[in-house]
């Protein structure tokens, strides 16, 4: 078992004949059951075409119909995402996974507006993508530090969410899923969203979530921990160190106005029983210390 | 992206939302010409950076003769302006905003920001302008009024109304506040403004409402369909260190510490900051070459990186998930004899191909100091930054 993706899962690449999503879809393909899971592509305009063994198909709703597909993947350039997960959201499909980094906020915040209703999920977008270790691989992350186990990761960054999966996998402790919720501002999963899938889903006994600076989704999913989870979290909260009112990559990674310092966050999430270390070399040992 | 206040001001009008006139001056010649020519008997001199408190740190000053306009305009043009906002080392000021008097009543505030858990817009009144409106909110909470508003319909005059109504603006102005709020939200939404801030918003005393001041921020992500917005952009104010890192699409923020560090991805960059904070090191940037770290991005990242004079050694932090690590180490070794790197090396390597990573910086004859895990990177960079072994 896993959460939101599994062996199961059919995939289409929106975006997929462009450099970056040909790439990363072709390192998919090699990944576990890769090749039976992904089974469409999407581009306007190249319809009929054939890239990787994968047809591709001019819309979302034609490469489901033929398919069967009912999840996808976004590589298109940042000025057309929104558009591209609209069309997903229209297509019915149960979950969307944006990748790409860069889209403009008012897009989000209108496409967050239509998703109201509907029944697609949303992860990203800015985000590393979702992986179910040994079965699918959904987006940029390196497979080969993954396996498969009982830990549940939620993280708003990539190589960070690499770096406590490696540890993690070093230590013996795989993993159920790992979900990268991205860095921006207005988007779909957010941390709490994940942890209560997690703590619904039989294969995780775990989890581990990484937040950083920025807003206070992190509060609001350890409230949540505190009252519901019934599984260890352990956390930790990136940007101890970061000014305020600088922008740290992210685009949702700010301190404004004295508000989402990870110094708060960390007091949260401590008083909501989630173990907090400040030492991000050891996410993983303190994960395996909650274990015992 | 963030712009001046008469930038800001001149978006306002183009909008329909009042401000007092003013003219954007860059000398003091033309500082007296501009009140010469604005006419009347008081004049407001404001220093244009983009950092806020500049009134506290003595950038915006009261003139009520043309002699003094001058005398101010002498004074605050290239002052260095020191506000909680600019850092200890302050900042240049290069241009002044000349401004009309004007007879104020009373002073509100309006905020409009995007709210992450709406996944809104929301905006925020308050009767309590001219204040640090982070003050007002913990403190009476109950004196900022909210709206959350739907992208679909934007904000609706009925609602902006009420919000007028609620923050004291006299009834004979209410409508001419209402229309201004709206206003305002259409150019916060259709600039896509990631941020507004007018404090204080002003009644005058023949009950006019004006914007006063004018703070926004860009989003940097929409810049590509607003040409005109992106004309604001005023280098000097930022940091040319930072200017120059975004040209090799590097995300770099200077700090004060003495240990420079170079990581790919935001997150794992804020991280090894941490880390080294926690062994006792202070970071000197933040410094993010995104997924790939190309050798071309690690050259630029070590060139903008040594031009602090502070740094004492550096770290880099590179988790190869796409990117193979020998790839990258190649790259470090190229960079590193390129820039004829003076100062310890530490390299934390993980991932695809690490130990053909490794080897090419052992056999490369550099000075480079291999770490395995980043809790031994901190460790090393720390001491060597200190000077030890």
């Amino acid at each position: 078992m896993s959460i939101l993706i599994n062996k199961n899962t059919r995939v289409m690449t929106q975006g997929m004949t462009g450099k970056t999503g040909l790439f990363h879809t072709k390192n998919c393909i090699e990944y576990a059951y890769g090749k039976e899971c992904f089974v469409a592509g999407v581009t306007p305009g190249k319809g009929g075409q054939v890239y990787e063994d994968i047809p591709v198909y001019d819309t979302v709703a034609q490469a489901r119909e033929q398919t069967g597909a009912n999840v996808s993947v976004i590589y298109v350039p940042p000025a057309f995402a929104a558009a591209a997960i609209d069309e997903a959201v229209e297509a019915e499909l149960d979950l969307v996974i944006c990748i790409t980094e860069g889209v403009p906020v008012k897009d989000m915040i209108l496409t967050r507006y239509k998703m109201q209703g509907k029944k697609t999920l949303l992860v990203g977008p800015n985000c590393p993508g979702v992986i179910t270790p040994d079965e699918i691989k959904i987006g940029i992350m390196p497979g080969y530090i993954h396996k498969q186990g009982p830990i549940g990761v939620v993280s708003r960054s990539g190589t960070l969410t690499y770096e406590v999966v490696d540890q993690l996998t070093k230590l013996g402790l795989g993993q159920s899923t790992c979900v990268g919720i991205g860095g921006d501002p207005v988007n779909g999963f957010k941390h709490i969203d994940v942890l209560k899938l997690f703590n619904d889903d039989p294969a995780t006994e775990a989890v581990v979530m990484c937040g950083e600076i920025g807003g206070t989704d992190e509060e609001e999913c350890a409230r949540w921990v505190k009252d519901h989870m019934t599984k260890p979290v352990v956390g930790f909260i990136a940007g101890i160190t970061a000014p305020p009112g600088k922008r740290m990559g992210h685009a949702g990674a700010i301190i404004s106005g004295g508000k989402g310092t990870a110094t708060e966050k960390i007091s949260v999430l401590e008083e909501c029983g989630i173990r907090v270390t400040r030492n991000p070399a050891e996410i993983g040992a303190l994960m395996k210390k909650a274990l015992k | 992206m963030n712009i001046h206040e008469y930038q800001g001001k001149e978006l306002l009008r183009e909008h329909g939302v009042p401000t007092p006139r003013g003219v954007a001056c860059f000398s003091v010649d033309e500082a007296v010409s501009a009140a010469q020519e604005l006419g009347g008997e008081v004049w407001v001199i404001k220093a244009q950076i983009h950092a806020g408190g500049r009134g506290k740190g003595g950038g915006v000053k009261v003139a009520k003769s043309l002699d003094e306009v001058k005398t101010l305009a002498q004074e605050i043009l290239g002052m260095t302006l020191i506000t909680h906002q600019t850092g200890s080392e302050g900042k240049e000021v290069k241009r002044l905003l000349v401004e009309e008097g004007a007879a104020i009543k009373d002073e509100l505030y309006i905020g409009l920001v995007i709210d992450r858990s709406q996944q809104r817009v929301v905006m925020m009144a308050s009767s309590e302008g001219g204040m640090d409106i982070e003050e007002v909110a913990a403190n009476t909470p109950e004196k900022i009024h909210k709206v959350v508003i739907d992208p679909t319909v934007g904000l609706t005059l009925d609602d902006a109304s009420t919000l007028a109504r609620n923050i004291g603006i006299p009834d004979k102005a209410v409508e001419q506040g209402a229309d201004l709020l709206v206003n305002l939200y259409r150019l916060f939404w259709e600039k896509d403004a990631s941020l507004a801030e007018i404090n204080p918003l002003i009644v005058t005393d023949q009950d006019e409402v004006l914007a006063l001041d004018a703070k926004f921020n860009f989003d940097s992500n929409a810049l590509f369909r607003h040409p005109d917005i992106k004309e604001y952009r005023d280098l000097d104010e930022e940091d040319p260190a930072e200017i120059e890192a975004s040209k090799y699409g590097l995300s770099y923020i200077s700090l004060d510490g003495s240990i420079g560090c170079l990581v790919n991805g935001a997150g794992l960059a804020m991280a090894t900051m941490d880390i080294i904070k926690l062994y006792g090191g202070e970071p000197a940037n933040f410094l993010d070459v995104g997924g790939g770290a190309t050798e071309e991005q690690v050259t630029a990242a070590f060139r903008i990186m040594l031009q602090n004079t502070n740094i004492s050694a550096i770290l880099v932090n590179i988790f190869g998930g796409i990117m193979r690590c020998d790839v990258i180490a190649e790259g470090l070794v190229t960079a590193a004899r390129e820039i004829n790197l003076s100062v310890p090396l530490i390299v934390r390597l993980e991932g695809t191909n690490v130990d053909k990573g490794k080897k090419i910086l052992a056999n490369s004859g550099l000075e480079i100091i291999a770490a395995n895990t980043m809790a031994e990177a901190a460790e090393e960079v720390v001491n060597a930054s200190l000077g030890g072994d």
